[in-house]
């Protein structure tokens, strides 16, 4: 059981708990066998069981948007170490400075059946602790760190590496300097030349994917997204203050967002859904990444064998089908 | 009719939405009182301070277009509430109610006609339909104005007035950004010049896709241009906004606008640019 436990999770944790107890009661019997207490722990971890099971297979969508945000979850950072090898990180955008909310470079994905290929990595960093969480902005980039991506793509494009981005942001950071240096310019410029980048891009929100940060790293050929993530125009408790004008109506937000990969797969903006164990990524980080792993080279290897013209209008095509308009 | 507009609006989105219905309209500027024939002659900015007024579609078009002849089109594109989006309102309500205040489909319209000779695409956003959001009718449109365009080989301007992306699209809002600038490729491949004009507001996801991608951009003075909000960027940093901060000017400043236009030289300019550009 993880550290950090969430509103939802807690009944589960108490039954947990109970039956921890009820084990260590048994131990300290002497090695007597007393069946009356092991069927009572048998029924006790059946029922565990099933109450995780009906827990976790009936998230509501406000408890994967928390499961999304829980701070024992894997970041960039965590998948880049745990999917791919030597990765060499690369800074700065030639123009003003190094953003640390964003992390790239380039790196080996390599599987046992002998597929290797080198990749551009980019994604969002978040920080765990409140000195990292400063250090990395709380995963919101400026518009160096979009400008820094769109540089790392453009490497990616010349040596003809296909890339893959990391997308868990709050979103982009909205501050005066931000402005001054054109956080809207720098996230519209990704945009225009991510969809004609030639080069193969996938795309996977592995957090929390939050509006325009997001998209600024977000058009590829394919949109995967893990299981308890979440991605849309805006976080439910700034679309409760807007339009409900209070903070407290966070979970009819969300509900009415529908920004849950089931949801988003329904409406053709993602791809694939990555899932997640049971509890979500951070109780298996390790099985997490090896799932994603299986998927990006699986995805991978069509996009490396397609024409890059094809590819352009492919994705161009792509999000030109995403909407829907009614015509009477 | 009222001899001026209502000094305090109960709803905030109605504040300067577009022109008075009333003979007598006083400047939120400067306070100056303008006859309805001096605003029409002035193209709607204060004769004595310069303040530019919010202005529909429509009327951009009768500015811009030769003898105000022009041929509308994708009107009848509408919103289909894909997500059945309700929060205090069910959105189709929102919808259908703004239709009919408006008179609108949705907070965009597309036109195609000459421009000092020139045929030439404009596609133009109205605030005055909910906040001028993009949902998916917006990007469609926008879509659709540059794949004219192309068509035509005709030279595209889009007139942004905008809050932003549509929330009740939620993530299909959010896709419009991708789309339209993907479709924005397209127009740069085939060398047709695109201008993007940014008008009071302009923010969020609109800025942050295609009114920002014109190979010229142009603003209105005083317009308000950003990503985030003064009002979001406040809460977020704590700590006064400088003045002047995201108004045209400033962008300039900082070198994202090309050039600041006053509403009475914007067809002159928008022709001697395509002179130079096209010729």
């Amino acid at each position: 059981m993880s550290k950090i436990v969430l509103d939802f999770e807690k009944p589960l944790v108490q039954l947990e708990e109970k039956l921890a107890e009820m084990r260590a009661f048994a131990q300290n019997g002497n090695g007597r066998v007393n069946t009356e207490l092991a069927n009572e722990i048998s029924t006790m971890e059946r029922k565990v069981e099933d109450l995780r099971a009906s827990i976790y297979r009936n998230l509501t969508r406000w408890q994967r948007v928390q499961l999304a945000r829980h701070p024992e979850r894997p970041y960039t950072q965590d998948y880049i170490y745990m999917i791919f090898q030597d990765f060499m990180e690369l800074h700065g955008d030639r123009a003003f400075g190094d953003d640390k909310a964003i992390i790239g470079g380039f790196a080996k994905l390599k599987d046992a059946n002998g597929f290797s290929q080198s990749v551009a990595v980019i994604g969002h960093q978040k920080g765990r602790d409140t000195k990292s969480n400063l250090y990395r902005n709380f995963g919101m980039a400026n518009p160096e760190g979009y400008r820094k991506a769109l540089r790392i793509m453009k490497l990616a494009e010349k040596f003809k590496k296909p890339v893959v981005t990391f997308i868990d942001t709050p979103g982009a950071f909205p501050g005066i300097e931000a402005e001054e240096r054109g956080q809207a310019e720098a996230i519209a410029r990704n945009l225009f030349e991510m969809s004609k980048l030639e080069t193969p891009i996938i795309c996977v929100i592995i957090g929390e994917g939050a509006s325009g940060g997001a998209i600024g790293i977000g058009v590829g050929d394919r949109i995967l997204m893990l299981e308890n993530a979440w991605y849309s125009v805006i976080s439910p408790e700034s679309c409760s203050s807007i339009l409900w004008r209070s903070w407290s109506f966070k979970e009819q937000a969300a509900e009415a967002l529908k920004l849950t990969a089931p949801d988003l797969i329904e409406f053709g903006i993602i791809d694939r859904i990555i899932p997640e164990p049971i509890g979500g990524a951070h109780r298996n980080p390790e099985q997490t990444a090896k799932t994603l792993k299986e998927a990006l080279i699986e995805e991978l290897k069509p996009l490396l064998q397609k024409d890059r013209q094809t590819l352009v209008e492919e994705r161009i095509e792509k999000f030109g089908k995403m909407g829907v308009v009614s015509s009477e | 009719m009222s001899w001026y507009k209502r000094e305090r609006p109960s709803v905030l989105t109605e504040k300067k939405r577009d022109m008075p219905e009333g003979l007598w309209w006083k400047c939120d500027e400067c306070g100056a009182t303008i006859h309805r024939k001096q605003l029409e002659d002035h193209l709607y900015t204060c004769p004595s301070c310069g303040n530019h007024f919010r202005i529909s579609p429509q009327k951009y078009f009768e500015i811009l277009f030769d003898g105000e002849k022009f041929e509308e089109f994708d009107a009848n594109l509408r919103s289909a509430d894909p997500l059945h989006f309700v929060d205090t309102k069910r959105y189709v309500d929102r919808i259908n109610s703004t239709i009919k205040k408006t008179g609108l489909n949705d907070a965009c319209r597309n036109a195609v006609g000459k421009i000092s000779g020139r045929e030439t695409v404009i596609s133009a956003m109205d605030f005055g339909f909910i906040g001028g959001s993009m949902g998916s009718v917006v990007g469609e449109k926008v879509a659709r104005a540059i794949d004219k365009s192309l068509a035509l080989k005709a030279p595209l301007v889009v007139i942004s007035q905008s809050g932003g992306a549509r929330m009740m699209e939620a993530a299909l809002s959010l896709m419009q950004m991708a789309k339209t600038s993907a479709r924005l490729t397209r127009l740069h491949k085939a060398g047709i010049p695109y201008i993007s004009l940014l008008t009071d507001p302009t923010t969020g996801g609109v800025t942050a896709s295609f009114s920002m991608l014109g190979d010229f951009n142009l603003a209105e003075p005083g317009a308000l241009i950003g990503f985030a909000g003064p009002r979001v960027i406040k809460e977020t940093i704590r700590r006064e906004l400088p003045n002047g901060f995201q108004r045209a000017e400033f962008l300039q400043e900082h070198g994202f606008v090309d050039k600041i236009v006053p509403r009475r030289e914007l067809k002159e300019t928008l022709s001697q640019l395509f002179d130079l550009v096209c010729d």
